[in-house]
């Protein structure tokens, strides 16, 4: 704010002084030319009178000539003045009106309003780098959840596309290099409410970059970094990085999970998913030959993950000599007939594609989709902005890059216990999956389920701590039941609990719960909101582990406490 | 030799020396204190203080305070001699010009912090 009044103020220099020049002149005159009075006498205006006659002649108002009327000297100098005032006038808010115009004031300004808009965030907030697909995808995850985020984007399109967005809490905005140590501390690196740095920029230097400065100058924050090559994963990983994503390994991953155990893929879809979102369908993909088109480095990696699970590939790819493809490949883009018929299309079961362009990928399925309609269809989707058309085009499996890492990260960040859940559960078979998929489409609706975690602490869930350091050990199946009548369940699933010593996957009902112990649930959201209730009040979790209403003021426990002392002794 | 230095340093001295020689005289005597003398201090003294605007230093930011000191110090002897000639019915008289003249010697004081500072700065930077 200073600095802005500083930076005007010396902007305004030379038309203020030219302003009280033309002023003290013109004032000066009316006080020295001699005028008359009504009688005819002499007479001379003080500088009080001179003074008030230039400020309404000055700015135009003119009152008329006072206190008597003037003479033609007098006018005769009334005349220069008006011009001189009337210019300086002028000079002066047009200087004014320019160095309110000025880029490099209107900067100054806009990145005023940035500091102050991060100052006025509370609670704690995640300093987003990149704002491309996964950006926003994560930002608008993060803000459902009623999570803040700090975007910082090189792209001014970008930031004006942040800006139109309509988010459930406001998202400031700094368009800058994040590269740059200072623009990260401007967004608020350094301030104790900045609980975690994504790196999400399409440029490894700058993420490895980010996560340095993240890591150096506050270490205790959360930092997740993407990073393209396996060479900069290491690096990145090298000073104590959290998580380092990598979007060909992750994306080509996820689709081999979808193409060899559905049912894990359909997993880690519905407890990654965004608030809101609808629940995705299972996939049934048949075992077979398989076509891929494309070999770049998406390709590879779903290559490489297509062999380890035995899965016949048959690979186009229009450039073999660059992308370094085996001897075997077929040439060409995958978008001709005579190129698909040449990799075997029509005894495939399904085909995959995954070139970096989206107008090839839909041609190539469309024209796989005539020679045999059966083909279970796989698309890469590049770019956000092509989700209409590529619904349209109902493939069995469209995979968005920006969307997959945007949920990954979205996981990561609101719930750590999630990861290592998932984890455990690639370790599990299919059918393990399968089962658990039917158990949550038992409890959920329309929407995708959410996840939360419940601690055992004094913090957290103050009448479930007090109760799990009591002598009767409290049991899982207390902690989800519907605080309104015990009998009936919470629509949610125990999916892992985390105690000091071990892990426990899935834990059954009459699961000993001891204080410190972390658990993570998935459900729908107002057996969230329900459970909140059960974790923080004594009386109604007493009402679940007892089914009796305890007396919950003093009076009436000393009354009912006597009561029962009484026939305890009887 | 910088021309911004030396308009910046005759406008100082200048405040300071027109309001001196409004200032000098008999305390209570109208015809030792000229009005247009008056005048022309504020004006110089105004337009020193628009030429000090902007300097983000500390010893900016005193010349500024003094200055502006200096201002409202004349203004309102400026305003005490207005009203006393315009509104009320006695004219001027001995008290009020000697209010008028003290007011005019606090802005000396004023005007003199500045320049004492303004020769600090110039004493230090020696070249």
């Amino acid at each position: 704010m200073n600095n802005i009044v500083f930076v005007l103020l010396r902007r305004l220099h030379s038309p203020l002084i030219a302003l009280i020049i033309v002023y003290a002149v013109s004032v000066l005159g009316f006080v020295l030319i001699p005028g008359m009075d009504d009688q005819g006498q002499p007479f001379r205006m003080s500088f009080f009178h001179a003074f008030y006659f230039v400020s309404f002649m000055g700015t135009t108002i003119g009152f008329g000539e006072i206190p008597y009327p003037f003479t033609d000297a007098q006018r005769m100098w009334a005349v220069v003045s008006i011009y001189a005032t009337v210019i300086a006038w002028l000079y002066a808010i047009g200087s004014m009106l320019a160095a309110l115009q000025n880029p490099a004031f209107r900067e100054l300004l806009t990145s005023n309003a940035f500091r102050r808009s991060i100052r006025r965030i509370h609670g704690p907030f995640y300093l987003v780098c990149g704002y491309g697909d996964t950006g926003s995808m994560l930002v608008r995850a993060l803000t459902e959840v009623d999570k803040r985020a700090v975007v910082v984007e090189i792209e001014r399109e970008r930031i004006n596309a942040l800006e139109l967005e309509d988010f459930k809490h406001f998202v400031p905005g700094l368009c800058a290099d994040a590269s740059q140590p200072d623009t990260l501390i401007e967004a608020g690196l350094k301030l104790p409410n900045c609980v975690g740095v994504v790196a999400l920029t399409n440029d490894d230097a700058v993420n490895l970059r980010v996560a340095v400065t993240s890591k150096l100058l506050n270490p205790s924050q959360l930092t997740i970094a993407r990073a393209e090559s396996h060479d900069s994963e290491a690096n990145i990983a090298s000073f104590g990085t959290e998580h380092i994503i990598n979007p060909f390994d992750t994306f080509a991953g996820r689709l081999a999970m979808a193409l060899h155990s559905p049912g894990t893929y359909l997993l880690h879809e519905w407890m990654a998913s965004a608030p809101h979102e609808p629940l995705t369908e299972p996939l049934f993909p048949p075992t077979g030959k398989w076509v891929l088109c494309g070999y770049g480095r998406f390709g590879k990696a779903v290559h490489e993950r297509l062999r380890k699970e035995s899965v016949d590939v048959t690979i186009i790819e229009a450039k073999p000599e660059i992308t370094d493809a085996p001897s075997n490949v077929i040439i060409g883009r995958g978008t001709e007939a005579v190129t698909l018929q040449q990799a075997g299309i029509e005894g495939a079961v399904g085909v995959v594609a995954g070139t970096d362009d989206d107008g090839n990928n839909l041609s190539i399925l469309m024209t796989s989709r005539e020679l045999n309609p059966d083909l279970f269809m796989v698309a890469r989707q590049n770019s956000r902005h092509n989700d209409t058309i590529f619904q349209a085009a109902k493939l069995d499996l469209i995979m968005q890059r920006g969307s997959i890492i945007g949920h990954k990260i979205f996981a990561l960040i609101q719930s750590p216990m999630l990861d290592s859940f998932l984890r455990e559960a690639r370790q599990e078979d299919n059918e393990w999956a399968n089962e658990l998929i039917s158990r949550i489409s038992g409890i959920t609706e329309t929407e995708a389920p959410v996840t939360w975690e419940l601690d055992i602490s004094e913090e957290d869930a103050p009448a479930m701590f007090a109760a799990s350091r009591s002598r009767e050990r409290i049991q899982l199946w207390q902690l989800y039941r519907d605080p309104r009548n015990r009998d009936e369940i919470l629509a949610c699933i125990p999916l892992y609990c985390e105690r000091s010593d071990r892990h426990i996957l899935l834990p059954d009902d009459d699961t000993k719960i001891f204080p410190g112990d972390r658990l993570l649930f998935c459900g729908q959201a107002r057996a969230q909101h329900m459970m909140e209730w059960l974790s923080g009040n004594q009386n109604v979790f007493n009402y679940i582990r007892t089914g009796e209403e305890h007396p919950s003021g003093y009076l009436w426990r000393l009354m009912t406490g006597k009561r029962s002392k009484a026939r305890f002794q009887s | 030799m910088n021309l911004e230095k030396v308009i910046f340093a005759f406008f100082i001295v200048l405040a300071l020396t027109l309001n001196f020689g409004f200032f000098i005289g008999d305390i209570d005597d109208p015809v030792h204190h000229n009005v247009y003398e008056l005048y022309a201090a504020i004006v110089v003294s105004i337009i020193a203080t628009v030429l000090k605007f902007g300097d983000r230093t500390h010893l900016g930011a005193v010349l500024l305070a003094t200055s502006l000191v200096a201002d409202l110090q004349l203004i309102i002897a400026a305003v005490v001699w207005a009203m006393v000639e315009r509104i009320s019915e006695t004219g001027m008289t001995p008290h009020t010009m000697a209010a008028i003249v003290s007011l005019s010697g606090g802005a000396v004081l004023a005007n003199v912090t500045s320049v004492v500072l303004l020769v600090t700065e110039t004493v230090m930077v020696r070249r």
